[in-house]
């Protein structure tokens, strides 16, 4: 019997009794990060990284059954032993490390290996079996070190305020668009922020994250406040009439997608920023050879040719259907 | 090179007109004077011919980045545009090395026509070399063509007026026709007069929007003039200085594509411009477009092209009379004059387009009916004192089409698309029923809505059945109502007929993949209307 087998719920450990990020209800949850096709409604107990329980509340409920551990820090199932390291996707993002015997197996969840200074830097396992995310897995996906992109992020707003124009970027609303608020505190006086964004907001400083104040958007915010402040909304509040309030402004969109023109154009947005809590090609390639491992499994994403590839260059690697990346993909 | 980067990433980036009609306006106000009638060229569809072809760019694009071919293929239809596919691929380069201006590549690239392959490839993959990700994509796109960036001809007429002073309608006409970026500054062309330089100079052509609703809305019937709408290729036959030439509206020199044309350098006089449709035409009836496309793109024409699809032109309109620009004279005398010209000209290569005469707005609507016998597509409706204008005008000329063909028909093979549809699977092919058979017979890839595309494309995702490569066989289970303008015979389609302009009219979710029509029902109309 492998220690993690593929099921209709999710990923599987039989010895342990207990799933990685399943799908369908189910008993026991191990849940990588707060993202909602990872962390579902409807379990009995959830087991996550400390950071992630109050985001994990505040999505499926304050009355779940959860328990936070540190990372690092190991939990025994029936035997099987359960450890969460940092994934760098966002905060409380973890990989699940399952030990049974001497065998091990890694699940990454969604991971980047840059340090966005806020998720944790991602920590390469040696393992025999990893089972890693691939969103951004063909060669096409190279990015640029966040340094670069935010510095031309601030000469964006900068060049919008001498065109007398508001900048709204647009972020996913948990991750993204946080990882911009604790990057761009030195550079904007004052950031206005979608109630999408506010209410995860408030969680993470209540928890003591360091991120800047914001204000959260009314219909009484004062247009003339807004003037040389940052806006931040969600991706779905492209288009809709709480935009309007905001004309004359300048829209750009933060999401590894952008790396491609047809995305950004599909968009209809004034700047595309290839910003990504996803692994790009040459962080997927480094983080499976770090692993060590002998054999790979694939998810999400452009997982055929990723599992093509590896197979060519002497990884073991196939590709498993999972029901992963339903909601940031889009992003 | 940087600043036409610039210019290529503000053009297609924006979304909005007076952006881009700004950005360009301080290109042509401050970019080099050398640079310019290049970009001119460029977006006017003078791009100069390809000295090195996309296999060559791809392969070698593959050794410097070390990938597998299937890889790059993934990317490509990821993607969806070579030129940025291997922007994207080539490995980073340390620091920017190059600041050679943009027509330094263009006049380099030109240069290679003559060069060996080895030769070829030691130039593109040192300037690959060169340049910084973003400057990549230009050059490729230099080499590869179609600057598809949201520019039209007319935005860049309208940007190039306001940076010169000069009215868009006058300007349009002096960057017509022959011209070598090489060997004209964008001075030479905005200063000369009219024709003095190039006696080829055709006219802009006036377009018309459809109409939308009844024709009852224009006014009086009396002052309007109907004729037929023909499917051809709408040019104009300049007769200047002894010589002829034909341009067709993509403003494509083709006057060696026509023999049938040669006789009228005599039998018209010097100083005529004259409007009207390339169309193959036997026994006073024009061909289905499908015969004229065996004439287009074919350097020499064969014996038995010109005994099978014979080729007239059609006159619409008179723009030039005994040397005169008469385009602000109105369409009644315009006509009159064409009359008496096409009349002494005495060729059969040269035809008028009937008018269609009607008293009321009834008796027009029942004409339109007829459309389909007389080998057209429907009406044009022109003001009998419009002037002849410049470009896509709404107002005094109007196309009154009939209603399409169409056929329902189900999705059986679905393609990623390119540009702005990137990364999506827009491009569909459709079948009908043959007993038990699906047959495709026909691709369409417009009418659907951007919510449509993208519900279209998870459903594509979830319903095909191959991994690799960018046709998806899909479950036959998404029936479309296909509209169309015509049908002709092709031995070329498994089929047998060959549709023009298919799209998508409708998604028929009511219709079952059981309930679509069936290749009779093609074959009926293709003997209905073959013409």
């Amino acid at each position: 019997m492998p220690v993690l087998q593929f099921t209709d719920k999710g990923i599987y450990c039989a010895a342990g009794d207990f799933y990685i990020d399943p799908w369908q209800p189910v008993q026991r949850a191990v849940v990588t990060h707060a993202h909602s096709d990872h962390a579902r409604w409807g379990h009995r107990h959830y087991l996550c990284q400390q950071d992630s329980v109050p985001l994990l509340q505040l999505r499926l409920g304050a009355d779940i059954s959860v328990q936070g551990i540190p990372f690092g820090e190991a939990v025994y199932y029936n035997g099987v032993r359960i450890s969460l390291h940092p994934a760098g996707h966002m905060v409380g993002s973890a990989q699940v490390r399952v030990q049974q015997g001497s065998e091990i197996w890694v699940v990454s969840g969604d991971y980047k290996v840059e340090n966005d200074g806020l998720s944790g830097q991602f920590e390469p396992l040696p393992c025999q079996v990893f089972i890693t995310e691939c969103t951004f897995g063909l060669p096409i996906y190279n990015w640029q070190p966040q340094g670069i992109i935010f510095s031309s992020i601030r000469e964006w707003i900068q060049e919008n305020q001498r065109a007398g124009k508001h900048s709204i970027l647009l972020a996913y609303s948990l991750g993204k668009a946080q990882r911009l608020l604790y990057n761009l505190a030195d550079a904007v006086p004052r950031f206005y922020v979608h109630g999408a964004i506010n209410a995860a907001h408030q969680v993470l400083l209540a928890n003591g994250h360091p991120l800047p104040p914001v204000h959260y958007i009314t219909p009484d915010t004062p247009k003339a406040d807004l003037k040389d402040g940052l806006i931040i909304a969600p991706p779905s509040a492209a288009g809709t009439a709480w935009m309007r309030r905001f004309l004359p402004y300048a829209l750009g969109v933060c999401s590894g997608w952008m790396q491609v023109r047809g995305h950004m154009r599909r968009r209809n947005a004034d700047a595309g920023f290839a910003l990504s809590d996803h692994a790009d090609w040459p962080g997927l390639l480094q983080a499976v050879k770090a692993t060590g491992a002998e054999q790979v499994y694939t998810t999400h994403g452009f997982s055929s040719a990723f599992a093509r590839y590896l197979q060519e260059n002497g990884i073991a690697a196939e590709e498993v259907r999972t029901a992963f990346g339903q909601e940031e993909e889009e992003v | 090179m940087q600043q036409f980067t610039q210019l290529v990433k503000i053009l297609s980036n924006s979304t909005k007109t007076n952006e881009k009609l700004e950005a360009l306006r301080q290109y042509f106000a401050t970019a080099a004077e050398r640079d310019k009638p290049w970009v001119l060229a460029l977006f006017s569809g003078r791009r100069p011919r390809r000295t090195v072809n996309s296999a060559q760019l791809k392969s070698w694009c593959i050794q410097a980045a070390g990938l597998p071919e299937w890889l790059f293929e993934e990317c490509y239809h990821t993607v969806g545009d070579l030129a940025e596919t291997i922007a994207l691929l080539l490995p980073e380069t340390p620091a920017r090395l190059s600041s050679h201006p943009l027509h330094y590549w263009l006049e380099k690239l030109m240069a290679l026509e003559k060069a060996t392959e080895a030769e070829k490839q030691q130039f593109i993959q040192a300037a690959w070399q060169e340049l910084d990700t973003g400057e990549r994509f230009v050059f490729n796109k230099l080499i590869t063509g179609g600057f598809r960036i949201g520019v039209s001809q007319q935005m860049m007429v309208n940007a190039l007026a306001q940076a010169y002073g000069i009215p868009p309608a006058t300007l349009s006409h002096m960057i017509s026709g022959n011209w070598d970026p090489r060997h004209t500054s964008l001075e030479t062309l905005l200063h000369e007069n009219h024709g003095s330089a190039d006696i080829s100079k055709p006219y802009p052509f006036y377009l018309a929007y459809a109409l939308e609703g009844e024709p009852a809305t224009l006014g009086p019937p009396g002052d309007w003039a109907a004729e037929w709408k023909w499917d051809g290729i709408r040019g104009q036959l300049v007769k200047r200085e002894g010589q002829l030439f034909v341009w067709s509206r993509g403003e494509e020199l083709i006057t060696e594509k026509f023999p049938e044309y040669a006789p009228l350098r005599d039998a018209l006089p010097d100083g005529t411009v004259i409007d009207g449709e390339i169309l193959t035409w036997a026994n006073d009836f024009p061909l289905p477009f499908q015969a004229l496309q065996t004439r287009i793109g074919r350097k020499n024409v064969t014996r038995k092209q010109l005994q099978e699809a014979p080729v007239v032109f059609l006159s619409y309109d008179l723009l030039e009379w005994q040397g005169r620009d008469i385009r602000d004279t109105p369409l009644e005398q315009r006509r009159q004059l064409l009359e008496q010209l096409v009349e002494q000209a005495q060729n059969p290569a040269l035809r008028l387009s009937p008018l269609v005469t009607f008293d009321n707005w009834e008796q027009l609507a029942q004409l339109r009916q007829q459309s389909r016998e007389k080998g057209s597509e429907g009406l044009m409706l022109k003001k009998r004192s419009s002037a002849y204008q410049v470009g896509r005008k709404r107002g005094d000329w109007w196309k009154w089409k009939i209603d399409p063909f169409t056929i329902d028909a189900v999705m059986i093979y679905a393609q990623k698309g390119h540009g702005r549809r990137a990364d999506l699977y827009t491009d569909y092919t459709f079948a009908v029923r043959d007993g038990e058979q699906l047959v495709p017979f026909t691709k369409a890839y417009s009418g659907l809505t951007d919510k449509e595309i993208s519900e279209v494309d998870a459903w594509v995702k979830r319903n095909s059945l191959e991994k690799f490569g960018p046709v998806r066989t899909v479950k036959p289970g998404l029936v479309f109502e296909i509209a169309f303008e015509g049908i002709a015979a092709s031995k070329r389609h498994k089929s047998g007929v060959a549709l023009r302009f298919p799209r998508m009219h409708r998604w028929r979710r009511d219709k079952t993949a059981q309930e679509i029509n069936t290749l009779a029902d093609l074959q009926q109309l293709l003997q209905q209307y073959k013409g």
